[in-house]
C-alpha cells in the first residue's frame, strides 16, 4: 500500500470514529454520575435532523451545529426530568427516548430529504499541514474530529484531576453518601444529563453536516447504541472509550475496502464486520476486568432524598 | 470541666418532625455544652437518628427552633451546618468505596479549597489525634476502624465545635473502640461537645456526662449516666424491664450435628473475601457463636452453609453425618437444616410478600405448606398464624406484608418461621442486627431454646455481648479464616476482641 492510500484510509478511520467518540464521552459521563441514559441514539438522530434542517434553512452550517446540540439537549432535559426528578425508571424511559428521538428526527427532517451542503471545511495550517501523514492526520481534519480529541483529554481531566469531578464521580459511587454529605445529587445528574445530551447531539450534527453532508432517516444506524456499549466495555474510561471508538472505525472503513476490492464474501457480512469486531474485543477487554469495581456502584438507581 | 452554668452550645428547643402522619420527633429538648459528652439513648426507631439529622441539615424539623451559641439558626443542608461547626460520623459510613482515602476526604472540603497540601493536612491531623491514615489507599480495602477514622478525620479538618457520633462502636472490635475514646477525650479536652448515640449502655455510662433518653420521639429523661446503672438506663429506653434471657444449664451435649471440613470457597466479587480451609464442629445441643467484624468471611460462609453457594466436595460439609457440600438449599432443609440470612428485608423475606407467603419460601422444601406439587395456601395461614401467636410477633392487619413490620417484628417472624420446624441445625447470621433490646432477647431466647432440645445452633454476629451471653463455645472469623473454638466460659472479650481484630493464632 502507498503511502498515500496509507494516509487516506487512517484519515477516514479518524473520521468514523468521530461521532461514536463523542456520544461515547458524553455518555460516560452521565453513567460516572450513576445515570444509565440508553436514549443515546435518539439524542444523535435528533441532532442529525436538527442540526441539518437548521443549517440548510439559516445556511449556516455553525448554527446548524449548536442546533443540533441544543435538540440533543432538549430530549436529554426531557430525560433528566422524569428519572432525576420524577424517579421514572431509566431503562423504560431511554429507551422511550430513542423510539421518539428517531420519530421526531423523522418529522424533523422531512422537508429536507434529498437536499445537500458543503461539508465543513477542513483546517489547513501552511507548513504543518503538508507534512506527510502527521501534517494530514493531525492537522488538516474538520471541527468535530478536534472537538472529539478536546473531549476526550478534557473528561479524563476533569474526572481524575478536578474537584468537579470527584464530586461527579462520589455521586455516581453512592448516592445515599453523597446526600448525607450535602451534595446535591439531583442537581449533579441532571448536569450530566444535559452534558450527555449536547454530545450526543454534537456526534449527530457531525453526522449530517461533516461525514455524510445530507440528511437521510436512520442516517446514525445503532451508533447511538455502539457508544453505549463502548461505556461499558472501556470500563468507564475516556482514553479507553477513545481506543475502542478508533477500532470500531477502522472496522467500519477496512470492510468497505474489502468490499470494494471485491474479495468474494457477501456485502452484508462485511457490513457486520465492524460490529462483530467491536463486541469481541470489548469481550476481551472486559473479561480482563472481569472483577468488577469499574462500574459506578449507584448505576441506573434512581435516588429520591428525604426531606 | 463542664461548665452547665454558661450558655448551652446548641440548644434545640420543640422540634417536631413528622413523615406523613407519623411522627418521628415530637417537641424535643435539647442542650448540648461546650466540652461535654452528652449521649443521645433509645431504642430503635425513638427518633435518635431523625433528631441528629435535623441537627446536622439532612432533615428540615416540621416546627421548632435550634439555637447555636444563643443565636437561631436554620441549616439549609449539611454544608451550613458544616460551616456553623457541627460535624458527624455516620453509623453506616458515608465514604465511597472505589474512591481513596483522601478522596473521600476531599469531598466535604469548603467551597474553594484546594487539593494542595491536603495530605499534609491529613497526617497533621492523624498525629494530633491518634487517627493513623494513608492517602491514597482506597476505602474498600479498610477495615470498619480505619474506616471511622477517615470520617472523623474529615470531620476534623474543619474545626467543629460538635462532633455527632451515630453507634461509633457497633462496627469496631474492642481495641478499635478503645482507640475511639482516646480520640474522644483528647477532642472533648479541647472543648469540643460530643454528642454520642448508643445503645451500648457500658460505653456511655463510662464515656459520657450526661444523657437525654427518648422514646416513642419525645424525651423521657435527662440524666447523669454515671449516677445510674446498665438495668435502669435500659428500664428507662424501653419503658419496662428487660427481662434476661434463662441461661441454659450444663446439659450433656449430643453428637455432631453440623459438620465443616476444610472448607475453601473463592471470593465472589471484588470485595468478597476467600474462605481458606475453615472447620467447625456444632454438636447437639449447643449454641456455638462465630464471632467478627463484617466482611470477614461471614456472609460466604453461610451462603456455602446454605447451599446458595456449593462447596467443592461433598464431604467439606455434613448435616447430621450426610455429605450435603454439593447439594443445594431445599435437600438440605430436607435433611434437618433452617437458616436465618443477615438480610431481613430481600434475602430471608420478600418485602412485598405477605407472611404466609414468606412462609411458603422457605417451608415448601419440607413440604409442610404444600399438597402435592401445589401450594397449600390455607396451610401457610394456619402456619404464619402460628408463628405470630407463639412467638409474639407484632404485626398490623391480616397477614400484611412483610415490609409493614418493624425491623424486630420481622426478625422474631423470620427465625421462628425456622425454628417453629424444630430444625436439627439452624444457621443464621447476624440474627439482632439493629433490632431492639426486647426482640433481641426474645430471639436469643429462642435460640437457646431450640439447642435445649437438641438442635446444633451456629450464630453469626458482631455482637460480642450476644455471643457471650447465649453461645457455649465461640471461635472468631478473621479474613476467611476461622480460629480454634474456645469455651465461652474460659475465653474472655478481650482475647476475642484482639483475634477478631487479626492477632495471630498459633491454630492457623
Amino acid at each position: 500500500m502507498s503511502l498515500q492510500i496509507f494516509e487516506l484510509v487512517l484519515f477516514t478511520i479518524l473520521a468514523a470514529a468521530t461521532p461514536l467518540v463523542i456520544a461515547a464521552i458524553g455518555e460516560l459521563i452521565v453513567e460516572r454520575a450513576g445515570v444509565l441514559n440508553l436514549g443515546v441514539e435518539g439524542m444523535m438522530i435528533c441532532g442529525a435532523a436538527t442540526g441539518f434542517a437548521v443549517a440548510i434553512l439559516t445556511d449556516s452550517s455553525e448554527i446548524g451545529v449548536l442546533a443540533g446540540i441544543l435538540a440533543g439537549m432538549a430530549l436529554a432535559a426531557l430525560f433528566g426530568l422524569l428519572t432525576i426528578f420524577m424517579a421514572a425508571n431509566q431503562v423504560a424511559t431511554g429507551l422511550a427516548l430513542t423510539i421518539l428521538g428517531l420519530g421526531l428526527s423523522g418529522l424533523i427532517g422531512a422537508q429536507f430529504i434529498g437536499l445537500k451542503r458543503e461539508s465543513l471545511g477542513h483546517l489547513y495550517i501552511p507548513l504543518l499541514s503538508d507534512i506527510p501523514l502527521i501534517g494530514k492526520l493531525v492537522f488538516s481534519q474538520d471541527v468535530f474530529v478536534y472537538a472529539g480529541w478536546a473531549l476526550v483529554v478534557g473528561t479524563a481531566w476533569f474526572l481524575s484531576r478536578t474537584r468537579a469531578g470527584l464530586t461527579l464521580r462520589a455521586v455516581g459511587e453512592n448516592h445515599a453518601s453523597a446526600h448525607a454529605l450535602g451534595i446535591p445529587v439531583r442537581k449533579i445528574r441532571f448536569l450530566a444529563v444535559l452534558f450527555g445530551g449536547a454530545c450526543a447531539g454534537l456526534a449527530g450534527a457531525y453526522l449530517s453536516l461533516a461525514y455524510t453532508p445530507f440528511w437521510a432517516p436512520g442516517m446514525t444506524a445503532g451508533r447511538g447504541w455502539i457508544a453505549l456499549a463502548l461505556v461499558v466495555f472501556a470500563s468507564w474510561r475516556p482514553l479507553l472509550a477513545f481506543a475502542g471508538a478508533l477500532l470500531f472505525g477502522g472496522a467500519t472503513v477496512l470492510q468497505l475496502h474489502a468490499q470494494a476490492a471485491s474479495i468474494g464474501l457477501p456485502g452484508q457480512l462485511l457490513t457486520a464486520v465492524p460490529y462483530a469486531a467491536t463486541i469481541i474485543a470489548l469481550i476481551i477487554l472486559s473479561l480482563r476486568h472481569r472483577r468488577g469495581g469499574a462500574a459506578p456502584a449507584s448505576l441506573g438507581v434512581g435516588f429520591v432524598p428525604e426531606r | 470541666m463542664v461548665s452547665q452554668a454558661g450558655k448551652p452550645l446548641v440548644a434545640m428547643r420543640g422540634i417536631v418532625k413528622r413523615f406523613g402522619a407519623f411522627t418521628a420527633n415530637d417537641r424535643i429538648d435539647l442542650d448540648i455544652f461546650s466540652g461535654e459528652a452528652h449521649a443521645l439513648l433509645g431504642e430503635n426507631g425513638a427518633g435518635k437518628s431523625t433528631l441528629v439529622k435535623i441537627l446536622y441539615g439532612l432533615l428540615s424539623p416540621t416546627d421548632g427552633e435550634i439555637r447555636l451559641e444563643g443565636d437561631a439558626v436554620r441549616f439549609s443542608g449539611p454544608q451550613s451546618a458544616r460551616a456553623a461547626g457541627i460535624g458527624m460520623v455516620f453509623q453506616h459510613f458515608s465514604l465511597f468505596d472505589n474512591l481513596t482515602v483522601a478522596e473521600n476526604i476531599a469531598l466535604v472540603l469548603p467551597p474553594g479549597e484546594t487539593l494542595a497540601g491536603l495530605d499534609e493536612r491529613i497526617a497533621e491531623i492523624g498525629r494530633r489525634y491518634g487517627l493513623r491514615l494513608e492517602p491514597a489507599r482506597p476505602v474498600w480495602t479498610l477495615s470498619a476502624g480505619e474506616r471511622q477514622r477517615i470520617e472523623i478525620a474529615r470531620c476534623l479538618l474543619q474545626d467543629p465545635k460538635l462532633l455527632i457520633l451515630d453507634e461509633p462502636t457497633s462496627v469496631l472490635t474492642p481495641q478499635e473502640a478503645e482507640t475511639l475514646f482516646a480520640t474522644l477525650d483528647v477532642l472533648r479536652g479541647e472543648g469540643r461537645a460530643i454528642l454520642y448515640i448508643s445503645h451500648k449502655l457500658e460505653e456511655v455510662r463510662r464515656l459520657c456526662d450526661r444523657a437525654t433518653v427518648l422514646r416513642g420521639g419525645r424525651v423521657v429523661a435527662t440524666c447523669d449516666p454515671r449516677a445510674e446503672s446498665v438495668r435502669s438506663l435500659a428500664a428507662m429506653m424501653v419503658g419496662t424491664h428487660v427481662v434476661d434471657v434463662r441461661s441454659r444449664g450444663a446439659d450433656a451435649l449430643g453428637p455432631e450435628r453440623l459438620g465443616v471440613e476444610k472448607l475453601s470457597l473463592t471470593a465472589e466479587d471484588l470485595h468478597g473475601v476467600a474462605l481458606d480451609q475453615v472447620s467447625l464442629s456444632v454438636r447437639g445441643g449447643e449454641v456455638f457463636g462465630l464471632a467478627g467484624i463484617a466482611g470477614n468471611g461471614q456472609d460466604e460462609l453461610f451462603a456455602a452453609l446454605s447451599g446458595e453457594r456449593t462447596a467443592a466436595s461433598a464431604g467439606a460439609i455434613r448435616i447430621d453425618g450426610i455429605s450435603v457440600g454439593r447439594e443445594g438449599i431445599n435437600l438440605r432443609r430436607q435433611y434437618g437444616a433452617a437458616f436465618v440470612p443477615e438480610e431481613r428485608n430481600g434475602h430471608a423475606a420478600a418485602p412485598d410478600f405477605s407472611l404466609s407467603e414468606n412462609v411458603i419460601l422457605s417451608r415448601h422444601a419440607t413440604g409442610d405448606v404444600m399438597n402435592g406439587n401445589l401450594v397449600d395456601l390455607p396451610a401457610a395461614a394456619r402456619l404464619a398464624r402460628e408463628i405470630i401467636s407463639s412467638f409474639d410477633v407484632r404485626a398490623s392487619g391480616v397477614d400484611p406484608a412483610a415490609r409493614t413490620l418493624s425491623g424486630g417484628n420481622l426478625q422474631k417472624f423470620l427465625v421462628g418461621r425456622e425454628v417453629s420446624r424444630r430444625p436439627g441445625v439452624l444457621v443464621l447470621n447476624q440474627p439482632t442486627w439493629g433490632v431492639d433490646a426486647a426482640a433481641s432477647a426474645a430471639i436469643r431466647q429462642m435460640l437457646i431454646d431450640l439447642a435445649r432440645q437438641g438442635a446444633a445452633v451456629l450464630v453469626i454476629s458482631q455482637d460480642l455481648d450476644e455471643l457471650f451471653e447465649i453461645s457455649d463455645r465461640i471461635a472468631v472469623i478473621h479474613h476467611g479464616h476461622v480460629s480454634e473454638p474456645r469455651a465461652t466460659r474460659k475465653v474472655t472479650r478481650e482475647e476475642i476482641g484482639l483475634l477478631m481484630g487479626g492477632a495471630s493464632q498459633h491454630a492457623h
